[in-house]
């Protein structure tokens, strides 16, 4: 996930590749509405070997990775976890492992951290089950507070992942006591990014205004209580931001990411750019891939810009944005982020935004009718 | 919040210092990195929970022999409490 520490992140050879994200499956026993995984799930049969994602964090690392994210999915499902977990760190990888915390077990963990796991990030959907349960239906905020409590007898690196919507930003402050009592290295309140499943599910979860306003205020202040003790980082739903997000650091410029079946993307939703074609670490090697894929030349640098792009003193900052919902939105994957205030396509979000904030909830929403996320055998 | 002259500083839980060639002085940390320049190396090498801010300003001092002492010591001590509020290292 890109947040405003990205900015301290070093890039050693600007040419190279910082970070690998490795979804070693699109098994989950949760349903999220917003999960980053395509709507077309990998199957389990499809999946990588052990061997070649060895192979795939040997190369990485070659090519000047320096950390290794296993998601997925759930990767905790993959039986083969310890030995991906040894593989990536004998690579020479700094390891994290982006989790729902199911099905996770305290010896589990025991073995994943003498395996080298370096980093744990554990998501929370809410900061009660009800709220959990609404949005993965799936029993396991209960589960989750065990983690914790396994967590703290190892000396590792911990980050709560929170994902903020209009369904839970009530909670936000039983979210901060949760973390001001746990204390990790950092919390994310990362709000949900509208692409494939939260795309469908975008009239339910986007916040008011006047949410994300108070959202701001309050953690902010988190942030100077914490000061010292919990690294409290907070990333805006961009629609309500002035500018776009650089997205993933910048098109092919920071991170690879590799699905189940080893098809190598820019970024989680690159996928649903029509024509654009991807290559397979199945084929080819990660060095290939990263100097010569299309997927990854097609939006790389700047030749590819329009107008106002093309020109804007902002390109070097925000790389036009992302290409994935300048597609989404504008069905034209080459134009600006139509989140950017300086383009005419920014109405489409302004009439979003206008229809959500003219929603005035008194008293409770009732649930709305969600799309789920697709169970994946 | 800065250090006293008697603490230990050591590197927080998920924070290493890169161990191989290709990552020559880089603090790794949670979704990032740092590259360490200069001093900056020196002093989180000496983070092992064995120094003392004292000690690690000594340390420098050794490597450093021409600058000031006084000057040195804050200069530690406060690159130690920036290091602490990015929660790369604890004391």
């Amino acid at each position: 996930m890109s947040g405003p520490s990205t900015s301290k992140s070093v890039n050693i050879d600007s040419s190279k590749p910082l970070a690998l994200i490795a979804e070693l499956t699109h098994r989950c026993p949760l349903r999220c509405v917003y999960c980053s995984n395509p709507m077309e799930l990998s199957l389990r049969e499809s999946e990588l070997p052990s061997a070649v994602w060895t192979r795939v964090f040997r190369e990485a690392a070659a090519l000047g990775v320096l950390h290794l994210d296993l998601t997925g999915g759930e990767p905790l499902v993959r039986p083969d976890l310890i030995e991906l977990i040894g593989a990536g760190r004998s690579a020479g990888l700094y390891i994290s492992l982006i989790t729902s915390g199911l099905p996770l077990t305290e010896s589990k963990l025991a073995a994943l951290v003498e395996a080298g796991l370096d980093h744990v990030q554990l998501s929370f959907q809410g900061a009660t089950a009800a709220t959990a349960h609404e949005i993965a239906l799936t029993t396991s905020h209960g589960h989750k507070l065990h983690v914790l409590q396994w967590l703290r007898k190892h000396s590792i690196g911990v980050t709560l992942n929170f994902v903020i919507h209009r369904r839970n930003i009530h909670e936000l402050e039983q979210m901060i006591a949760l973390v001001e009592d746990y204390q990790p290295g950092c919390a994310e309140f990362a709000s949900v990014q509208y692409y494939g499943w939260a795309f469908a599910n975008k009239e339910a979860l986007l916040p008011t205004r006047a949410q994300v306003d108070h959202c701001v205020e309050t953690l902010q202040s988190a942030q100077i209580r914490l000061k010292g003790k919990t690294r409290v980082i907070f990333v805006v739903p961009d629609y309500y931001a002035k500018y776009p997000k650089p997205c993933v650091g910048g098109w092919g410029r920071k991170l690879m990411l590799v699905s189940p079946d080893g098809f190598v993307l820019p970024c989680h939703a690159a996928r649903i750019i029509p024509g654009l074609p991807f290559d397979n670490v199945k084929e080819k090697t990660l060095a290939d891939i990263w100097e010569s894929s299309e997927a990854f030349c097609r939006f790389r640098g700047e030749d590819w810009m329009k107008e106002p792009c093309k020109s804007c003193s902002r390109r070097q900052e925000d790389f036009g944005g992302c290409r994935c919902q300048a597609f989404l939105l504008t069905g034209d994957a080459f134009s600006t982020d139509p989140v950017c205030s300086l383009v005419p396509t920014r109405a489409q979000v302004d009439v979003t935004l206008a229809a959500i904030n003219a929603k005035i909830p008194c008293g409770p929403e009732e649930p709305p009718r969600y799309v789920y996320r697709k169970t994946c055998k | 919040m800065k250090p006293n002259h008697n603490a230990i500083p050591r590197l927080a839980p998920g924070v290493r210092l890169g161990d191989n060639d290709r990552q020559p002085k880089i603090l790794l940390m949670p979704e990032r990195a740092l590259r360490l320049n200069g001093p900056s190396f020196e002093i989180l090498r000496l983070c092992d929970g064995q120094n003392s801010v004292l000690g690690i300003a000594e340390k420098l001092q050794a490597a450093y022999p021409a600058a000031d002492p006084q000057q040195i010591l804050n200069d530690t001590i406060d690159y130690l409490a920036a290091l602490r509020d990015e929660r790369a290292i604890d004391f």
